[in-house]
């Protein structure tokens, strides 16, 4: 139950939220980061249960006959990620509080920041599958929130939607691909799938489900060709860019792909699939990244790299792989989320976030200095600190793998060394640059968040054992489906691994040295045809078919409505008719006698003069014909009351027709011949369907006849001789009321179409006279 | 007598079509009221005629006498018969209105009120 309320009090906090800020103002980010703390505590204490294999859950039946129960499981995986978020999450609520004061809507950011935090913990514990994708699609419309915050720029809304499509789609693709696996593995609930691993790899739905279910992660984690979505993200406040985007929502897909591993990996369609995606994005992003200048969107570059790195692991997806992901899954939230704070206080301090403006503002700023210089030598990975651990671990599974993913991984740290140095260390040193604003101290809401991370950076790397046996050892435990135990340590000795290590971290510093003519040099290859282009003409495209569809469908003339309806509706009608044998000639009939022949000829006389006569009084007194002839059918079959009333209203039709005629044009024929003939057929055509419809429908009765009761109810209960007048005004009298209410209402409207004028309407009508 | 009507509903119901299709606001007008003849002779062919004994009970009888003309349908009829003349004179005072505003009875240059 406390897992429960843990995992959605980031929604009740949400509520909160606004309210707080408006009372607190600014400090309100010290009052929020209480709960992501505390929930930080909780996740801590739930861990040893998760490392002894019993891991606590949460259970409710919500739909059980679909299958949908909401459940919760914290295993070691799901809390390395929750305390991940919430750890972070802290953090980042304070340092917001520094980044955006003053900022008027404060309130409503705090609110959706909580909201994603309670989403990405739903999609971190979740046990269910489609518990889950809730979850997961709450982050989506969350970031849409979030790097739309500053809306009032077009940037930030094109980057949101960007976000958004991109990630949504996946998310469908997703839903579907988790649907298929609950068919195949008969439950939704992950505990159980995880143990069925055999059966689902032979079961004939696993390579779309895994299609799909990749699609969703690879578009969610920003791979290669999906990755273009994320540096566009950096449109959103720094603070969203360090937590969304690099240290929790991003690795979702990751997370989804280690939590599913045992389920589904092992074959040679994930081995290739994922391993090769996440080597491609490995490359592509630290590649792209050379060429930034601008600190977040080297960053988020470099982000798409490690994430990369990490689908690579776990398609590889042997025990070393997966410590190796999780182990760098861990490293990089910290001196990722350590440096993103870092470019943001900078921002913040200097004004411009360009890097060839940046530079020696180690004197004025000290301690964001420190932090961003730790963080960046975790992530070029530098004993003592934690990415060196992590980069030790990945190149030693890369060696297991042959030269090739060794050359690979190498290339890719080289590109994590160069951007370490130019976000990291370059601004604080060499010479002093001229900045937008004077650079001074962050205040200390924005130093302590990245002083936190880059401190727990070096600790953990000094003191690895405590985390490798109570965060590492569950983790990999679930991800690979078996209890095992993870022992990380500092100091392997001088191996293969070491030495490529501190070549990687030679030549990367080399590399860095020269920046600015790499960066010149690259710039001048751009590509036109990147996946970016493909999304906007497809967005494009689909607009201007929105567009086209609208204007043929809903084309504003009320004929062409008509007729679809009309055509559709015959056709239809006729088809099935005719294809079901529905059509039987009437039996049992009334006989025909002369005169009603004849009244049934005056009838479709009078209607067919009414559609072919030119002149308007000839087409109203046709009409008049044919709904008096009506009118004597009703009398002759025993309804003398329809008579009565049809005889006063088709009279008052006329002469209300007449009377609107003196005010209108004449007829003209305006319709060419064409035009006529069609609607002629359409007509003629529409008018067959119905004769034949009513033929069949003669004599059919499907349900007993409630007339007999109002027949004999209707003298002893109404007290009333005339039966139908006995339904209208008491057996149905409240129909009539509503009907006389209609009357009403559309005499009110005839009065005040007549008689109010519009000031426009005055003026023609006093042309007219 | 059945077939005569189902002939003389599906006629109307043809000239009523026909008519709605038009361009001219008026002669929609007239389509409007055939439809709505063919719409209640439909509704009183859907059960069996019967000639000439309408459905009230004599002065000194307690009880309907077999055969009797359906009670029902005609209470349906007699309603739509006065709403669908609410409706038309609801019609031509807007068609009276929209031609004072607009100056045309066409409906395709009412596309618009800008001009």
């Amino acid at each position: 139950m406390i897992l429960a309320i843990a995992v959605l009090s980031g929604f009740g906090l949400a509520f909160l939220a606004p309210f707080l800020t408006r009372r607190l103002g600014n400090t309100a980010g010290l009052i929020l980061a209480l709960l992501p703390a505390a929930l930080t505590i909780y996740f801590a204490s739930l861990l040893p249960d998760a490392a002894g294999n019993e891991p606590a859950t949460f259970s409710f039946p919500w739909a059980v006959e679909m299958g949908i129960l909401f459940s919760f499981r914290a295993d070691g995986l799901g809390l390395l990620f929750a305390l991940l978020i919430s750890g972070v999450g802290a953090l980042i609520f304070i340092y917001a509080g520094g980044y955006l004061k003053g900022n008027s809507n404060l309130g409503r950011f705090y609110a959706w920041l909580s909201v994603f935090m309670g989403a990405m913990i739903g999609v971190a514990l979740a046990d269910n599958i489609l518990v889950l994708f809730v979850f997961w699609e709450l982050t989506s419309i969350s970031s849409y929130m979030l790097i739309g915050f500053e809306h009032e720029r077009e940037s930030a809304r094109f980057s949101a939607l960007q976000a958004f499509l991109v990630t949504g789609l996946g998310g469908l693709a997703m839903l579907a691909g988790l649907l298929l696996l609950g068919i195949s593995g008969g439950s939704y609930e992950l505990s159980v799938l995880l143990q069925k691993g055999d059966a689902l790899r032979a079961d004939a739905l696993y390579i779309p489900a895994v299609a799909l279910i990749l699609l969703g992660a690879f578009t969610k984690s920003a791979q290669f060709p999906f990755h273009f979505w994320l540096p566009n993200a950096m449109e959103a406040p720094t603070p969203v860019s360090a937590y969304l985007h690099s240290a929790t929502m991003v690795k979702a897909g990751v997370y989804l792909l280690a939590r599913l591993g045992p389920a589904l990996n092992g074959t040679d369609l994930w081995f290739y699939t994922v391993g090769g995606v996440g080597a491609a994005t490995m490359l592509v992003g630290g590649y792209l990244a050379l060429t930034q200048t601008d600190l977040k969107r080297l960053l988020a570059y470099s982000t798409v790299s490690a994430l990369g790195m990490l689908t690579m692991l776990i398609g590889l997806g042997s025990k070393h792989a997966l410590e190796a992901a999780v182990v760098l899954l861990l490293a990089h939230g910290l001196y990722k989320g350590a440096l993103f704070l870092v470019a943001g206080a900078l921002d913040h301090e200097t004004g411009t976030r360009d890097v060839t403006q940046l530079g020696g503002l180690f004197s004025k700023m000290k301690l964001t200095a420190i932090a961003g210089g730790i963080a960046s030598l975790s992530m070029a990975g530098l004993p003592p600190l934690f990415g060196f651990i992590s980069k030790e671990l990945t190149y030693e599974t890369a060696l297991e793998y042959g030269s090739w993913l060794t050359g690979v991984v190498v290339l890719a740290g080289l590109f994590f060394v160069f951007v370490a140095g130019a976000v990291g260390v370059a601004p604080f040193w060499g010479k002093p640059k001229q900045t937008p604003k004077s650079a001074h101290e962050a205040p200390f809401s924005m130093w302590f968040a990245p002083m936190t991370l880059a401190g727990l950076s070096l600790l953990i790397g000094i003191f690895p054992v405590p985390v490798s046996g109570f965060l590492v050892s569950p983790a990999v435990s679930a991800a690979i489906g078996e209890a095992t135990t993870v022992k990380l340590k500092l100091w392997h000795g001088v191996n293969t691994a070491f030495i490529l290590s501190m070549s990687t971290l030679l030549i990367g510093a080399g590399l860095f040295a020269v920046r600015d003519s790499i960066r010149r040099g690259l710039s001048k290859l751009t590509w036109r045809w990147g996946p970016s282009f493909f999304y906007e003409r497809s967005l494009d495209g689909l607009n201007t078919l929105a567009r086209g569809q609208t204007r043929f469908l809903q084309n504003g003339y009320l004929r062409f409505y008509l007729f679809t309806v009309v055509f559709a509706g015959t056709g239809l009608a006729g088809f099935t008719l005719f294809a079901r044998d529905g059509f039987h000639w009437p039996e049992k009939v009334l006989d025909i006698r002369f005169y009603e022949a004849m009244l049934a000829v005056l009838i479709l006389c009078g209607a067919f003069f009414a559609t072919i006569s030119r002149s308007r009084l000839g087409a109203v007194a046709s009409l008049g014909v044919a709904g008096y002839g009506v009118s004597l059918i009703y009398l002759l079959f025993g309804a003398p009351d329809l008579a009565m009333t049809q005889f006063l209203i088709e009279s008052l039709t006329v002469i209300l027709f007449v009377l609107a005629f003196y005010h209108l044009p004449q007829f003209t024929q305006l319709s060419s011949r064409r035009t006529r003939l069609r609607d002629i057929f359409i007509a003629l055509l529409a008018g067959g369907v119905m004769t034949t419809l009513v033929l069949s429908a003669v004599g059919i009765q499907l349900h007993d006849s409630i007339s007999p009761y109002f027949a004999q109810n209707a003298l002893p209960l109404a007290h009333g001789r005339n039966i139908v007048n006995v339904i209208l005004v008491d057996f149905r009298g409240i129909d009539t009321l509503g009907e006389i209410t209609v009357l009403s209402i559309a005499a009110v409207g005839v009065y005040a179409l007549l008689k109010l004028n519009p000031h426009t309407g005055k003026d023609k009508e006093g042309e007219g006279e | 007598m059945e077939i005569v009507l189902a002939f003389v509903i599906g006629g109307l119901f043809a000239a009523s079509v026909y008519m709605l299709l038009r361009r001219s606001l008026v002669k929609l007008l007239i389509g409007l009221a055939l439809l709505s003849h063919s719409a209640n002779l439909l509704i009183f062919t859907s059960v069996k005629l019967t000639r000439g004994s309408p459905p009230v009970i004599g002065m000194n009888a307690t009880a309907l006498r077999e055969p009797f003309a359906d009670p029902l349908p005609q209470a349906l009829i007699l309603t739509a018969i006065v709403i669908s003349f609410g409706v038309m004179a609801f019609a031509l005072a807007l068609a009276f209105r929209a031609y004072r505003s607009v100056g045309t009875d066409d409906l395709d240059r009412m596309k618009s009120t800008d001009d």
